[in-house]
């Protein structure tokens, strides 16, 4: 199921138009693997200016260089104290900021267990990493997104969610509760945002072949699974729905960000 | 001339504190990093020289649909940063001060102060002097080298080089930079606490503080009147530099960027005959810098050189919601431009004796253009 259509109506045109996507400035959480990394190719290849951030300083090197032009932060969304610095290198390194996708999930227990079961500590890391990380991400960075929306620009927050927002499947206790709550979160964002030109977009993108889901379900039939890049097609699709035309902004969204004196 | 002589409070405010205090006292600062505390006032100064005390928390009210409230949505750098100067050996203190061009190489420059050993529970004026800079000299920071390319007719203002990368340089801040700090402050300042609420870009070295204000709620009721809500970005510079003969060269240069939409936004106040109030003295510098003859005022970029003071006529700004200054500042001579001197004398008479607080995180003073 998909809370957000993950498919509008000018979507199909838009992700294939490049000029809907050239200087679009977009944070990518989790941007190292699966779907992150699929998001970050399909923003970047199509102009977007992207910082993708993970906690592994290795794979965001790899990542990075089979990604030209993609910028690496290293960060936990799961830590405070990660999250300012986070959002300085964003706004520094893109100039301000468009679109924050908040892609990068946590489980909870590994292998899945029941909530009897469950670790209190590792329902902490899920709430730590798929609701409070987003929640302080969005916060730290509404400043630069409300700017993007007065000048005309448009200002997204994407928050990956799942069926398991809603249904109640046995051991997906911490990843459900979490993702329940970061999905009523984002409507609540998006009721208060609306009106300073944000949209905040609450998206489930399916069940996809991805390192979180072989962790979750590690003797899954990839066959059965839908690819990231499709998921990601769709969730730009969606983010640019919500942006308005490219044509409407102030300044071109290509305008070089350098803050050299004039 | 506009209407800034309208400026009303809905709200009657709180009658002033009881607790004695002597008109030559000097402000207290406000020691702790609240950026909305309750009880935050504001001193109001009108257009006749009139002295009003209100709840800061009402500054809204009086604002109407012709009006536009200009505020500053820099976020702050944390500029502070802990170094070693090579050829010495010695611990210093980079400041970083100003944007400088970038160098061929395109390698980040900045303008930065230099302090001696020791840290912000020093106050900057006792601070230790840093040793002698030399164009050359190597200062590195973490893992990343900066290089002194020239001295800039002070001692302690140097240009510094960035051995790195738009991506190193951010890193190095983000991990290595701290913000600003200040001895009158009772505890250390994280990142967030000089971010006001509405900062976006990361340009200014010390936080735009009127804009502290500014939290969403407030931004919802401005809405909910009408009155129109623009923003520009401007590198607000250092406060202070510990050398008084620096000091008083401050403000430095200041690049700015003002949007097309918060153009448009002055255009329909002026032709609706609504007020301009601008907050911050970041933002009467940028909209005074860009402004034209005629009062209009110019869309993009630009870096503010002028001071303002008792003898510049403001084309643009009706309005000022600022902190508390005191004289002989750069900030206080500002106000100067906006009020006559008998009464900002009053002014700062009330001021001290209602116990209001100074200093960033301090009480407030909005001032109108004189009538």
């Amino acid at each position: 199921m998909t809370f957000d259509r993950a498919i509008p109506a000018r979507g199909a045109d838009a992700t294939t138009n490049d000029a809907s996507l050239a200087g679009l400035r977009v944070a990518i959480t989790g941007g190292t693997s699966g779907l992150g990394r699929a998001l970050a190719a399909a923003f970047s290849e199509h102009g977007a200016r992207v910082a993708i951030l993970a906690r592994g300083a290795g794979a965001l090197q790899r990542t990075q260089a089979t990604l030209p032009g993609v910028h690496a932060i290293a960060m936990d969304v799961a830590r405070k104290e990660d999250v300012y610095p986070a959002a300085l290198q964003i706004t520094g390194l893109l100039g301000g900021l468009d679109v924050l996708v908040n892609n990068a999930s946590s489980l909870g227990p590994v292998p899945l267990a029941l909530l009897a079961d469950t670790e209190c500590e590792d329902l902490e890391l899920a709430l730590r990493t798929n609701v409070l990380g987003p929640f302080r991400l969005a916060k730290a960075l509404l400043g630069a997104l409300a700017a993007s929306a007065r000048a005309n620009r448009g200002a997204v927050v994407a928050n990956i969610s799942s069926d398991a927002a809603v249904t109640p499947y046995p051991t997906w206790g911490a990843y459900g509760a979490s993702k329940a709550a970061l999905h009523h979160l984002t409507r609540i964002w998006d009721e208060e945002a609306r009106e300073l030109g944000i949209r905040f977009l609450s998206i489930d993108p399916g069940d996809m072949d991805t390192p979180l889901h072989a962790l979750a379900v590690p003797d899954a039939d990839p066959a059965s699974l839908k690819q990231p890049e499709v998921a990601a097609r769709e969730i730009v699709a969606a983010i640019i729905a919500a942006l308005p035309a490219p044509a409407a902004a102030d300044a071109p969204r290509t305008r070089d960000f350098a803050w050299d004196p004039a | 001339m506009m209407r800034a002589d309208c400026y009303r409070f809905r709200v009657e405010a709180d009658a002033p504190r009881s607790r004695a205090a002597h008109a030559t006292a000097a402000l207290a600062p406000a020691r702790l990093p609240v950026q909305r505390p309750s009880d935050a006032r504001v001193l109001v100064i009108g257009a006749h020289g009139e002295l009003a005390h209100h709840r800061r928390a009402d500054w809204i009210d009086p604002l109407g649909p012709d009006d536009v409230v200009v505020a500053n949505d820099a976020a702050t750098l944390p500029g502070s940063l802990g170094a070693l100067h090579m050829r010495t050996g010695r611990d210093i203190e980079v400041r970083l001060a100003a944007h400088a061009p970038r160098a061929r190489s395109g390698e980040p420059r900045f303008d930065a102060v230099i302090f001696g050993a020791g840290d912000w529970r020093t106050r900057t004026e006792h601070r230790a002097p840093p040793p002698a800079m030399l164009a050359g000299d190597v200062v590195r920071i973490a893992d990343v080298d900066a290089f002194v390319e020239r001295c800039l007719d002070h001692p302690r203002l140097v240009r510094l080089r960035f051995g790195a990368s738009d991506a190193g340089l951010w890193r190095l801040l983000a991990t290595h930079g701290r913000p600003v700090q200040y001895a009158h402050l009772a505890i250390d300042l994280a990142p967030w606490d000089v971010w006001t609420p509405i900062a976006g870009r990361p340009v200014a070295f010390e936080p735009p503080s009127a804009g502290f204000v500014l939290d969403w709620n407030s931004l919802r009721k401005l809405r909910a009147r009408g009155v129109r809500f623009a923003t520009l970005s401007h590198a607000a510079g250092l406060s202070s530099t510990g050398a008084a003969d620096l000091d008083r060269r401050l403000p430095l240069d200041e690049p700015y960027d003002i949007p097309l939409p918060t153009v448009q936004s002055i255009r329909r106040a002026r032709a609706r005959g609504g007020r301009i109030l601008a907050v911050g003295t970041t933002v009467v510098r940028a909209l005074e810098h860009a402004a034209r003859v005629d009062g209009t005022v110019q869309a993009g970029r630009g870096r503010a050189d002028q001071r303002i003071g008792a003898d510049t006529e403001l084309c643009v700004v009706d309005a000022l919601l600022t902190g508390t200054h005191e004289p002989g500042t750069s900030h206080y001579e500002m106000l100067r431009a906006f009020a006559d001197a008998a009464t900002l004398a009053a002014a700062t008479v009330a001021l001290a004796t209602h116990g209001y607080r100074t200093h960033e995180f301090g009480d407030s003073m909005l001032v109108m253009r004189r009538a």
